[in-house]
């Protein structure tokens, strides 16, 4: 009887573990508290709904996937330490984390320990320090920067320009980079004015925008500030053209803002509202599993787990050394793997080539104004 | 100098609220040597209280008025009876650290409860501008302003035009003697902390458009009303208004000629030079206590 017991419990063991191996692991770590919890809770809503999707169809190479998330309480400390835990249990792929600064802090750890990483930030200098692993899933700001300045000069005829950004590596990159742009094109920065992450009070910041009158402001802050900025922009009575990025005009920073956001126009590498049927579908789907609108983040998540499961296809196998080697370089077309939503190349430096957006926002919905295609 | 003026109006409108919560504060130090650390997390909750109700359907008017009553229910009758009163027996220090502990509940209970992300909150101010000497001065900032003086003003009235607030006043001074003057101290110190609870949820109210609602949003707050209550002096209500003021002012203008980078650390220099120079505060008075 006891032997029978032991040679039952050992199946089970052996059984459980058998079930385990052939599952794709990966590990998120998002900010799912703190500053950014609105980009990280729906990076991980957008990880769990591609991974469902997945696992219903069958997994990845008949295998499944299966998430870890972890917190970094959007602090770049937490994400490092986040991070090495992760890596300690040997993921497939990492994905996350989504702030520019947790980013930098943790990619010198996957790059060690060879494991690709698929995170949401977007400051320029991350795919520039020749790491082999680290991949985006939206334009980084040496892509999207140009565009803005291009439209900021050309279409709004803007001779002055107020920048107003975060102090952080994501806020400093893109301030950097815009600055330089609109200089080489002769729109002179009027007010250059950096603001604290978390910053609450921005009567102070938006009464010096006031003083320089400007014919422009380009507005490059995280999604709650953006939304405070906004509020305050109107209360001030601040009426010249706001132009910024995806945070600029979010769904987060719509539903928080309210009437402040309209008008607001933005440059978007993604955006639930694109004139496409797959991102339509997206949405869709996105909205009826979480009752909400998810903004570009549940995208960037959503497209992360898909871009695993169409380089993994394309090795035809799961070997997480050679992953990062697909990658680079690959095209993935929407037309063979609908997940991926839109065409999209991958550089050897990580970065993405693909159509990107000009939205306003108008009476609380974005417009997708104009497309811009893809580079090459 | 237009911006000045607008700096100004921006300051005095934050401030103001400072100053109701600061005012709660000292209010809470003179009837029961409550040093209350989870005062700004007292300013979050109300937020979130009427966020609830009219997530249940309530509509915004009936929203705040449930939004108060449980505040004061929550935040001055639940606070009292249920740490106040059994700390305090172990001395001020055991009392402080609990409402610290409290004020870390607080947040993650939200935080749990809500959501980590911060929620838009409607105004009881229309947007819009009106013309004052010549500059647009938006409906918000004038509108936080007379609600905030509004309160202050009827505090103070109750405080001393009223036999009520002369009982709690001497409550506050001798407890033992109004105890045998007949004055029932408990019940004017359980007044005073729901007064308290009243002036944080209409702060909440007030500041809640502006900062949005979210799990953190009481950290800065508290700081700021503790910082003004010192300057101002810890145991004067108009200290504490002046002291919010005055941290408001304060702040915008060393954000604005300053720097956004260092605007949190001209107050706390401020607050620096009041103790070394001023220890009673501004408009405090000097008092002596046995440690």
């Amino acid at each position: 009887m006891k032997s029978t017991l032991l040679v039952g419990a050992l199946l089970t063991v052996v059984t459980t573990t058998s079930a385990f191996a052939q599952a794709i692991k990966l590990a998120d770590v998002a900010e799912l508290s703190g500053g950014g919890a609105t980009v990280g809770t729906n990076w991980k809503n957008g990880i769990d709904l591609a991974i469902e999707e997945i696992n219903a169809k069958g997994g990845v190479l008949g295998r499944k996937l299966e998430v870890t998330h972890a917190d970094s309480q959007s602090n770049p400390g937490v994400a490092r330490a986040q991070v090495q835990k992760a890596l300690d249990a040997e993921p497939y792929v990492l994905l996350g984390p989504g702030y520019s600064g947790s980013v930098k802090v943790t990619a010198p750890l996957a790059d060690e320990a060879g494991i690709a990483q698929i995170m949401g930030g977007e400051a320029a200098e991350l795919t520039q320090a020749g790491n082999k692993f680290l991949f985006r899933t939206s334009f980084g700001q040496q892509s999207s920067m140009p565009k803005v300045a291009k439209y900021i000069h050309d279409e709004m005829k803007a001779k002055t320009v107020a920048v107003v950004w975060v102090n952080n590596d994501f806020g400093r990159g893109g301030r950097d980079v815009i600055v330089k742009e609109l200089d080489r094109l002769g729109s002179k920065v009027v007010a250059d004015l950096s603001t604290e992450a978390g910053q609450a009070d921005f009567a102070a910041d938006v009464g010096k925008i006031k003083a320089a009158n400007p014919d422009a402001v380009f507005v490059y802050l995280n999604e709650e500030e953006s939304a405070r900025i906004l509020k305050e922009l109107k209360r001030q009575g601040v009426t010249a053209p706001l132009m910024g990025e995806t945070t600029l005009i979010g769904q987060k920073v719509i539903e928080l803002a309210g009437d402040a956001a309209n008008g607001a126009r933005g440059h978007v590498g993604l955006t639930t509202d694109a004139p496409v049927d797959l991102i339509k579908a997206f949405r869709e789907k996105f909205s009826k599993k979480y009752n909400y609108v998810p903004d570009h983040n549940g995208l960037k998540g959503y497209l992360a787990v898909y871009m695993v499961k169409a380089s993994t296809e394309k090795m035809g196998k799961v070997d997480p050394k050679k992953f990062a080697d697909t990658l680079h370089g690959l095209t993935i077309k929407a037309a063979d793997e609908p997940g991926i939503l839109m065409d999209v190349t991958f550089s050897d430096t990580g970065d993405i080539d693909r159509q990107s957006f000009l939205v306003e926002v108008v009476e609380g919905k974005q417009v997708v104004k104009q497309v811009l295609p893809k580079v090459k | 100098m237009s911006s000045l003026f607008d700096l100004l109006v921006a300051g005095l409108a934050t401030g103001a609220i400072y100053a109701l919560v600061a005012v709660g504060f000292t209010l809470l130090w003179q009837t029961s040597q409550t040093i209350n650390f989870a005062q700004g997390e007292f300013v979050m909750l109300p937020a979130f209280l009427m966020l609830a109700a009219m997530h249940v359907g309530a509509p915004f008017w009936l929203a705040i008025i449930l939004g108060i009553l449980m505040s004061m229910i929550l935040l001055g009758l639940a606070f009292k009876l249920l740490l106040v009163d059994p700390m305090m027996r172990h001395g001020v220090l055991p009392l402080a650290i609990a409402t610290m502990a409290l004020a870390i509940g607080i947040k993650e209970a939200v935080k749990q409860f809500f959501s980590a992300e911060a929620s838009p909150f409607p105004s009881i101010v229309p947007t819009g501008d009106i013309s004052i000497l010549g500059h647009a001065v938006s409906l918000q900032s004038i509108g936080v302003l007379v609600v905030a003086i509004l309160a202050v003003l009827g505090l103070t009235t109750l405080l001393n035009r009223t036999s009520l607030g002369h009982q709690m006043q001497a409550a506050a001074q001798n407890p033992t003697v109004a105890r045998i003057i007949g004055v029932p101290v408990e019940r004017m110190i359980l007044l005073t902390f729901l007064i308290n609870a009243f002036l944080v949820a209409l702060a909440s109210l007030l500041i809640t458009p502006i900062y949005l609602a979210k799990f953190s949003s009481g950290e800065v707050l508290g700081q700021a009303a503790f910082i003004a209550a010192i300057v101002g002096g810890f145991n004067q209500v108009r200290g504490a208004i002046a002291g919010g003021l005055l941290i408001g002012v304060l702040d915008n203008l060393a954000a604005a000629y300053v720097s956004t980078q260092y605007r949190a650390a001209v107050p706390m220099i401020f607050l620096i030079a009041v103790i070394l120079f001023r220890p009673q505060g501004l408009l405090g008075r000097a008092e002596e206590r046995t440690v």
